[in-house]
């Protein structure tokens, strides 16, 4: 292993999240307010999964007060506290980004089922 | 206050202490090895020579191995002066760690030879925007156009950008915070870029400007 690689997998979280596009996610979210942190949560589904090893980010998209929001989160980002999965979607692609042409009903990702 | 020589190794990220994501440059640095003193007296400005790296003695040349066999520390790949006003406290043959001169937080100038890109064009070399694709431009595509006046100034005005070699020259970035210092594999982090390839030869030294 060449000494990048060694960085890079130091940076790594042992216990990170193993994700797939589709899944509803509650994702728990370290903020520093003035002097005090406390944990915020961002609910939503996953349109994508981006990079690799500690690059990895995923994007997490929402409806916010009919607004649609994304926010893209590093996977090892030691701001995350965890990453609750609520529901597996049943998709086909693995890029998400169709939903953000629809809205209502038709943005919805059907529940996959076992 | 002296520097030190180093290698870049490459680019990466690392989560900085507040989560939020830092580039880094990774540059194997150190231990340099004090091999000549140059003091005002006899050679009319005082410097630290370092060594760092090695090579093979059968490639040292019989002056070179003079030379450094004086440090008693082998045969470097580059030696390199460092400016510097005090250096009494130094010795020849002396090891100067990573960790004796920089830590987390310090700021350091990083110098280095750029990339060679050879003989560029005036889009590649200075951003010009060259001619239109179409309506009639006839083998004038990746021009700079007009380089001046007329009769009067009748010359081109010096520093005019025009086509050359680009790159292959010392450059040299201010003010890189140091983001980690891991003295047991003499690596140094910086954040953001620097000069040169990877295995590029780079010095390092206490920022010039900047706060302290």
């Amino acid at each position: 292993m060449n000494v990048l690689e060694q960085i890079e997998a130091e940076q790594i979280k042992k216990e990170a999240p193993s994700l797939r596009a589709g899944e509803t996610v509650r994702v728990h979210v370290k903020v520093v307010e003035g002097e005090k942190e406390r944990t915020q949560v961002f609910e939503g589904i996953v349109i994508r999964l981006s990079g690799k090893g500690n690059r990895a980010t995923f994007t997490v998209r929402k409806i916010s007060y009919g607004i649609g929001v994304e926010r893209i989160f590093p996977v090892h980002s030691p701001r995350i506290d965890k990453v609750e999965v609520v529901s597996r979607g049943k998709v086909r692609r693995a890029k998400l980004y169709y939903l953000r042409e629809r809205s209502g009903k038709r943005a919805r990702v059907y529940e996959e089922d076992n | 206050m002296t520097g030190l020589i180093g290698k870049k190794i490459g680019m990466t990220q690392v989560f900085g202490a507040d989560g939020s994501v830092l580039p880094v440059t990774v540059i194997q640095t150190g231990p340099c090895v004090v091999v000549q003193k140059k003091e005002k007296a006899k050679d009319g400005y005082s410097a630290l020579q370092l060594g760092f790296g090695s090579k093979k003695n059968q490639r040292v040349n019989k002056p070179e191995q003079g030379h450094m066999v004086k440090a008693g520390k082998g045969a470097f790949q580059v030696l390199r002066e460092f400016r510097s006003e005090d250096v009494a406290p130094y010795e020849v043959g002396q090891e100067i760690k990573l960790s004796d001169l920089f830590k987390v937080g310090d700021r350091v100038d990083v110098s280095g030879t750029s990339k060679g890109r050879g003989f560029t064009g005036v889009i590649k070399r200075w951003g010009f925007a060259g001619f239109p694709a179409s309506h009639g431009t006839h083998e004038y595509f990746r021009h700079g156009g007009s380089i001046g006046n007329r009769s009067y100034p009748g010359r081109v005005f010096k520093g005019k950008r025009m086509a050359g070699h680009w790159g292959d020259e010392r450059i040299s970035v201010q003010n890189l915070e140091v983001v980690g210092v891991r003295a047991e594999e003499n690596l140094l982090l910086v954040k953001g870029a620097v000069p040169g390839a990877k295995r590029g030869v780079l010095l390092i030294r206490r920022a010039v400007k900047g706060k302290k």
